[in-house]
């Protein structure tokens, strides 16, 4: 056994391309394991607990590439870094040899005539950085990138609106404009329904649904999860929501994120109120009263099936579940009395623990709705568990269990081994940006878990349900078959599929609690900005896009036909922080 | 001092872009070069003492002596300057810009160009030819025999025939040359054909006989006779775009063999250097990448006002030197748009459907690309007197780029 390592000085990659690349090295004749990362201290760390650090590796700078194998012999170490080298170098999705990958976003734009808006996934500390760049060259801007500092929000959100421009995030995972899904996204029909969304996932249900229930989306446009918070007031929020309101494509709007700041959701629904558009409202968990042309719901399913009775004047069927929660729970071994969730889409799992409450009591999850529910540790369920996989401390070092599901298949079957579970709730979220098959790596998991229950005399039900359309990359019908020849239940509708597990949790001795919804009413003057600049340029046609990060995303929008010039990105100044400093101290 | 970047550097390259430069005539050095004296050697790039000396710029040093009249021989040429009996300063704090090690004497002929709209003048050497040059480090009798002839002969009939010519636009020979194949630092072909036809019949009218021949045949044989005038119809221009304060634009790049320096407009005279790189490139038969000098020069004051490897796209026959495509010299130009603040419109590249050469190099774009300059360029021998191994390709250190901005913050932000 050897371990061998090779730095690349300067060498930038994002980590969904290193961690892609990582995956094929470790599947290499000989290889135990790989590590492909920028050599930063948290990655060194994630390196030296693998049993990856060579002194090599440690002398590493945050701005050099790092490849390092564990094989079996020198050869086949020497061949994996050479092999792993070629993969990072090989640029699939750029169009042949003769295109010039513009290092700025300035010379992009000039590439790309008429492009009109920066979708941004770079690491969040420069992401605020390229974000400017973006609103100094007029474009509106998709924040993709997390961890950008709330000053910069703030700013970034200050600087936009003085241009008339519209910032979506950071952290907005979802955007559709003009049947363009940006990020992770469905394939949806254009229709006349637009979403205002805080919630990523939200976004996905809601849109999902709109389809599967005959009716069309118009735009989709993103918020970034903190804008509904105080420190943000809900700037993005209201500018869309004005968008929405002047385009003329679109008729209803559904109003979708989690429970915002108490003023700032007023502020939100008296400027929502009275547009001459139907607005429907789910801040998930939140009483929002009805009139004056707002709608409440209760959950996504909800808000998407009013949203289009709003348009097609019929409510759409309801996919009814078949699966009888009582017959389940009498099937159960006496031990067996707690739902296990976990969740991929951080929406999914909010409002998971929101409708499971009146069901079987409180709750408890690493994003936990009122501080008495929080786990202690986010590995270890306790009591009734639903975990967000998606959350930080997943995804050190790793992918987002929407593209990479080890994590969660793990957990699963830990789940299935523990006597207390007495069932399983997963989600799966298809479409632009996630896992091309999905099922591949869930069906084996979800038949290994069953089994293991099986052989310790339980009977161990797996209730999965899939936010998707017909229209998806992934095929939804394949999905869906898949997973339920693999044993598991499979719900079209979150709340149905959640209602499902309350119940047999229910039947097998939890007891609800109550709904307490917090209610909110319209305050304030609910005046809405001037957005006609965001009407006319961003909203008018099918967007002329700039990619900034994710090659990923470039794939999947060329996928749709739409126009789009990628960055050849590299960290500001090397990644150098007094540089960069300084700059901002000139720029300032 | 708080002041407006942005509107400093439009300042700076809207004098860059404004500034006409005209070949007016050639004297001695000591006649036009401010502050020239018998004593006093020019050199290219940032100042630099004897003992950290390349080869090439030694054996220029000992050849200028020894031209001069100053010393009889190479051992008596170091006993002067190990004397300190020899002052050196950079071509550049002179108005002047040579190639290679630059070396310029009191008594060497040098090219006057005259900036008509900002009034400053800029001075450089004669080009020599090929073969053993005192450029590269040479200073055997031949050596000293063509300086010669190029002071006496030469210089005072091109300064006749330019004087009739009423002087020669410099800008429409460049734009004209960037339309011809050449980028004006590694090419300069077809600008050294158009000189030789715009020279003859002049130089006709005022010579006859052998030194008329000689003269045609300097002109005919020489594609490196356009290159000086260029540079200092270069460095008249950058001239013009220095000491705009709150300007991060880079006025001057040159390398003396040692190391590499910059200057930023908005910094006035300082310099900030560098360790020069080995330049990377293509070597006549029989050299290879060991015998390269470390970067020299002031000829990458084309670079600096957008031309030579920024107008490399115009260049397609030498696109060997960038990896032996013409979209890879397209995509050279293009690199250099990322860091540079305007195009010139004058100089229209045909590649690019004319767009203007990428001008106006950006000091804080340089630090946040991470991409630097690049710079077409000859490489010398290490050792003096062997003259030019080969061609190719070199960037200026990012550390010079990063010491400037230092200061730069320093100057304007304290």
């Amino acid at each position: 056994m050897t371990v061998r390592s090779r730095i690349k000085p300067s060498a930038y990659f994002d980590s969904v391309t290193l961690m892609l690349a990582q995956r094929d090295v470790r599947v290499l004749p000989g290889v135990v394991d790989a590590g492909l990362v920028m050599g930063t201290e948290a990655n060194k760390d994630l390196l030296k607990d693998a049993g990856l650090l060579t002194p090599e590796v440690s002398a590493a700078r945050s701005d050099d590439l790092v490849i390092v194998v564990r094989a079996e012999t020198e050869d086949a170490a020497g061949q994996a870094l050479t092999r792993a080298e070629e993969l990072l170098v090989r640029r699939p999705h750029a169009a042949g040899p003769s295109a010039y990958r513009p290092r700025t976003v300035a010379s992009a734009v000039r590439q790309l005539p008429g492009a009109n808006l920066a979708l941004i996934s770079v690491p969040g500390r420069f992401a605020a950085g390229v974000a400017r760049d973006a609103l100094d060259a007029g474009l509106h801007v998709m924040l993709f990138s997390d961890n950008v500092a709330l000053e910069d929000e703030r700013d970034l959100k200050t600087l936009a609106t003085g241009r008339g421009l519209l910032v979506m995030g950071p952290d907005c995972g979802t955007a559709m404009i003009a049947g363009a899904g940006l990020g992770f996204a469905n394939h949806v029909r254009s229709g006349t329904i637009g979403v205002v969304g805080a919630a990523g996932t939200g976004t996905q249900v809601v849109t999902s649904l709109v389809h599967r229930g005959g009716a069309g989306i118009s735009h989709a446009l993103g918020t970034g999860s903190r804008d509904l918070g105080g420190a943000i007031g809900g700037v993005s929020a209201v500018r869309a929501l004005a968008a929405l309101a002047a385009d003329p494509g679109t008729e209803v709007i559904v109003l979708v994120g989690k429970p915002p700041a108490p003023d700032v959701a007023a502020g939100l629904l008296a400027a929502a109120r009275g547009r001459g558009k139907p607005v429907v409202v789910d801040f998930v968990g939140a009483a929002v009263p009805a009139g004056g042309g707002l709608y409440p719901a209760s959950t996504l399913d909800e808000a998407a099936r009013i949203a289009v009775r709003l348009v097609t004047g019929s409510e759409p069927a309801r996919e009814e579940s078949r699966a009888l929660p009582a017959q389940e729970a009498a099937r159960l071994a006496p031990s067996q009395r707690y739902i296990r969730g976990l969740y991929s889409g951080g929406t999914l799992c909010y409002e998971a623990l929101v409708l499971l409450e009146r069901y079987v009591g409180p709750v408890f999850s690493n994003t936990p709705l009122q501080p008495s529910t929080a786990l202690a540790s986010a590995a270890r369920s306790r009591s009734h568990t639903v975990i967000d996989m998606g959350a930080d401390e997943f995804m050190v070092g790793r992918l987002h269990p929407m593209i990479d599901p080890d994590l969660r298949i793990e957990r699963l079957l830990r789940e299935a081994d523990d006597p207390e579970t007495a069932v399983v709730l997963l989600d799966v979220v298809l479409g632009y940006g996630a896992h091309s098959d999905p099922s591949r790596d869930l069906v084996p998991a979800i038949e290994t878990a069953r089994r293991r229950a099986a052989e310790s005399g339980r009977r161990l039900p797996v209730i999965v349900t899939v936010c998707g359309t017909d229209e998806d990359p992934q095929d939804l019908r394949a999905q869906v078959e898949a997973l339920t020849a693999a044993g598991a239940v499979v719900e079209t509708a979150h709340s149905e599929a959640v209602r499902l597990a309350g119940l047999i949790a229910e039947a097998a001795g939890s007891r609800g609690a109550p709904y307490r919804g917090v209610p909110i009413e319209p305050a304030g003057a609910g005046i809405l900005p001037d957005v006609s600049h965001i009407r006319d340029s961003l909203l008018s046609g099918p967007p002329r896009v700039i990619n900034v990060g994710l090659g990923l995303f470039e794939e999947s929008l060329a996928a749709q036909g739409v126009e789009v010039v990628s960055v050849d990105w590299q960290p500001p100044a090397g990644g150098k922080q007094k540089y960069i400093d300084l700059l901002n101290k000139l720029n300032a | 001092m708080r002041v407006n970047i942005d509107e400093a550097n439009r300042e700076a390259v809207d004098r860059v872009l404004r500034s006409q430069p005209v070949l007016v005539g050639v004297a001695p050095a000591i006649e036009v070069i401010p502050r020239m004296q018998r004593n006093l050697i020019l050199h290219a790039g940032p100042p630099i003492d004897w003992p950290r000396m390349s080869g090439p710029l030694r054996g220029a040093v000992i050849g200028g002596l020894i031209f001069e009249g100053l010393a009889p021989d190479e051992p008596a040429a170091v006993a002067m300057v190990e004397a300190g009996e020899v002052a050196f300063a950079p071509c550049h704090h002179h108005q002047t810009v040579g190639p290679m090690a630059g070396v310029t004497t009191a008594s060497m002929a040098v090219y006057i160009v005259e900036n008509r709209t900002f009034g400053n003048r800029a001075f450089s050497s004669l080009n020599e030819g090929y073969g053993k040059v005192l450029r590269y480090g040479a200073y055997g009798e031949d050596v000293l025999a063509r300086l010669r002839w190029l002071r006496d002969v030469f210089g005072p009939l091109a300064h006749r025939a330019l004087e009739s010519l009423g002087g020669l636009d410099m800008k429409t020979m460049i734009a004209q040359q960037i339309q011809m194949g050449d980028e004006g630092h590694n090419r300069n072909r077809a600008g050294s054909a158009m000189f030789a036809r715009v020279l003859a019949p002049q130089l006709a009218r005022v010579a006859a006989g052998d030194n008329l021949a000689a003269a045609l045949a300097y002109l005919a044989e020489n594609d490196l006779a356009i290159l000086n005038p260029v540079m200092a119809a270069c460095k008249a221009t950058m001239d013009a775009a220095a000491g705009v304060d709150g300007s991060t634009v880079v006025t001057c790049m040159a390398r003396n063999g040692t190391d590499f320096g910059i200057r930023i407009s908005g910094l006035h005279d300082a310099w900030f250097t560098a360790p020069a790189e080995v330049p990377v490139g293509l070597f006549f038969p029989g050299f290879t990448q060991d015998d390269a000098n470390p970067d020299i020069g002031d000829s990458t004051i084309t670079e600096t006002a957008g031309i030579g490897a920024f107008a490399m796209a115009a260049a397609p026959a030498i696109v060997k030197f960038v990896g032996g495509s013409p979209q890879m010299a397209l995509e050279s130009t293009l690199e250099m748009y990322e860091i540079t603040v305007t195009e010139n419109p004058a100089f229209g590249i045909p590649q690019l459907d004319f767009r203007g050469t990428p001008t106006g190099i950006d000091l804080r774009k340089v630090i946040k690309t991470g991409i630097t300059p690049r710079v077409n360029t000859g490489i010398a021998h290490r050792k003096p007197g062997i003259g030019q191994v080969g061609a190719g390709l070199v960037r200026p250190p990012i550390a010079c780029f990063e010491q400037a901005l230092e200061a730069f913050a320093e100057r304007y932000t304290a």
